[in-house]
């Protein structure tokens, strides 16, 4: 099916261009100028390259104690958070894809329904409140242990073994915990792969549970610090629990190069790994999209 | 008299019997223990709480003994204006995204479809997924530079190429907020969204094509009656999970964007739960505005989801 190159391919190639120009672009300028002095930002233009390339403002975001307590925080809620429901999910969603599970359907539903309908925000702070988890890791983790919606991919994936490698091992003498560890889970890895990093790119980029359940600034996380260096220095009315004054002094968050650079130190590990990660995902969401 | 006695000692006796199953099958039972647990806990005990949206609740009393008071709560929020705004705002808000912002991964979709050069593709795809990775913090903290007034490229680039006079708000304005949330939001995500679409467009069966050809279809009617009618169960379910959502305005980004200055066309029920609920906690208030904001999307899914099964079984259960 060799055609000409017509009117129509040109508008589809330049409309494709100027639109991943128009990404590329964006983060190419906020690039140069986290990397220019703060008389360029401030005189505005288009940067395409740093103008008088300088250090200055990586320098100030890494001196900054909130930018390295915040990078240890993400971490450990990243790797705590995303093991532990893995591990949890995977459980659960194992337990699920056995037809022979008692009242299966039963419990499926109950935790299928609660992707339609929550308690919302007000009663779910109020319990994690009552259960004393403010200001701990937990508060980041444990509110969003188990999402139905991994649960049932991992359940529906399960289902698609082969029964019988687990019953042959079953015969040899192997306990139900023993084959789920040693057998199964070896064989799932591709859905485990992808849920994993679904689940540490969201405790990446969380930043919603921390404003609400965090006031103690040790534990915030680079998003919550990043929101406050970005965000919070043009909008002081929307953020509550705040001493913002702390944050303000330590970065002059005024100086749109400082607020660059930040976003370019808490986004470049997500940058470095996008090329290696991104076919998971696209995977990922071919198997998402299979009907429960 | 027999008959009660009878169910009684089935009861019994059924229960015997289900306890023995899960006797039978401990392992799995303890397996699942951790996920059940989590969801009586997590999920179940804030639905419970919702009676809070019924009660005056007082702090110091806890939810249960805090006195009811019927369906004041919610006569209160019908009465403000703000609650009605954030109202409005929630559905033209997610309205236009739907308008907008769904046709978008399917026009991309299709255009890279056309595209015959492999390498430029694949770079566009890469590109467009990229914003997807990406928290809105992140990506409001760039676009408030990129479109601010005074420093903000666009401007610049508005004033000195397309001679607009005036430097345009897009954050701070009540004119182009709503604009600017909808251009956003098709930004960060349409390339995304376009992937489930361009594996459908490669799922088609390659003879239909080639049958077109033999009839001497062009590319334009190719797509027009090969492509676009092989795609269309899947937009028909998209198009009603999104529709399902309705009430889903994007908290995250409109949180992140917005300001005082634009309350008024982009407060949307989110920001106001969070606002009142954890800002000045009136946590009854809150739950009250909440708990009807979740009703009319879980009455929408499952509407929704009855309309796709009735069109053509393609519902979600």
């Amino acid at each position: 099916m060799k055609e000409k190159f017509s009117a129509a391919d040109v508008i589809i190639y330049l409309v494709l261009g100027l639109f991943a120009l128009s990404i590329f672009f964006a983060f190419e300028h906020l690039l140069s100028i986290s990397f220019s002095p703060s008389y360029v930002a401030t005189k505005g233009g288009i940067h395409l390259l740093p103008v008088d390339a300088t250090l200055d403002n990586y320098k100030k975001v890494l001196e900054s104690k909130y930018i390295w307590q915040g990078y240890k925080n993400t971490l450990i809620r990243t790797i705590f958070g995303t093991s532990l429901q893995l591990t949890v999910t995977a459980m659960g969603a194992y337990a699920l894809s056995k037809r022979f599970f008692p009242h299966r359907s039963f419990w499926t539903f109950l935790i299928v329904f609660t992707m339609f309908f929550s308690g919302g925000l007000i009663p779910t702070y109020i319990l994690v409140r009552d259960l004393g988890l403010m200001n701990t890791y937990a508060s980041m983790i444990l509110p969003g242990l188990v999402s139905a919606f991994n649960l049932v991919i991992m359940r529906n994936y399960f289902m698609s073994l082969p029964e019988e490698v687990e019953e042959s091992c079953m015969i040899d003498g192997a306990g139900r915990f023993r084959i789920f560890f040693q057998i199964v889970l070896p064989l799932s890895k591709p859905i485990l792969a992808t849920v994993a990093l679904w689940l540490a790119v969201d405790h990446w980029n969380a930043w919603f549970d921390v404003l609400i359940y965090i006031s103690n600034d040790k534990l915030f996380t680079l998003q919550i610090v990043l929101r406050r260096i970005i965000i919070t220095g043009t909008q002081q009315m929307i953020d509550l629990n705040i001493s913002s004054e702390t944050l303000a002094n330590e970065v002059q968050a005024s100086a749109e190069g400082v607020k660059a650079a930040a976003i370019f130190v808490a986004t470049i590990p997500i940058l470095a790994a996008y090329p290696f990660i991104q076919r998971y995902f696209v995977k990922g969401i071919m198997i998402g999209s299979l009907k429960g | 008299m027999q008959l009660p006695d009878r169910t009684l000692r089935q009861n019994k006796h059924k229960f015997i019997s289900d306890f023995r199953l899960y006797k039978k099958h401990a392992a799995l039972v303890l397996l699942f223990l951790p996920t059940i647990v989590y969801f009586i806990i997590f999920k179940y005990i804030p639905i419970s709480g919702l009676a809070m949206a019924f009660k005056d609740y007082k702090i110091g009393l806890g939810i249960w003994a805090s006195p009811w008071v019927g369906l004041d709560n919610f006569k209160f929020a019908f009465s403000t204006a703000t609650f009605t705004r954030a109202f409005t705002n929630t559905i033209i808000i997610s309205g236009l995204k739907i308008l907008t912002g769904f046709p978008a991964p399917i026009i991309l979709a299709l255009m890279l479809n056309e595209v015959r050069h492999m390498k430029y593709k694949r770079t566009v795809q890469t590109i467009s997924y990229l914003p997807h990775f990406l928290s809105w913090v992140i990506v409001a903290g760039l676009f408030s530079q990129l479109l601010s007034p005074t420093t903000g490229v666009v401007n610049y680039i508005l004033q000195h190429y397309f001679g607009v006079e005036k430097a345009i708000y897009f954050l701070g304005s009540n004119d182009w907020f709503r604009f600017t949330l909808i251009t956003t939001d098709i930004w960060k995500g349409v390339g995304w969204g376009s992937i489930l679409y361009i594996a459908s467009i490669a799922g088609i069966d390659p003879t239909m094509y080639e049958a077109a050809v033999c009839d001497g279809a062009n590319r334009f009617q190719r797509l027009w009656y090969v492509t676009l009618p092989c795609l269309l169960p899947t937009i028909t379910i998209m198009l009603i999970l999104r529709v399902g959502n309705v009430m889903v305005a994007g908290f995250d980004q409109v949180f992140n964007m917005y300001n005082a200055a634009v309350y008024k066309t982009g407060d949307i029920i989110d920001t106001f739960v969070y606002r009142y609920g954890i800002g000045q906690m009136k946590y009854s208030l809150s739950t009250a505005v909440g708990l009807f904001q979740n009703l009319i999307g879980f009455i929408m899914v499952v509407g929704m989801n009855f309309v796709a099964n009735k069109i053509n079984g393609s519902g979600i259960w």
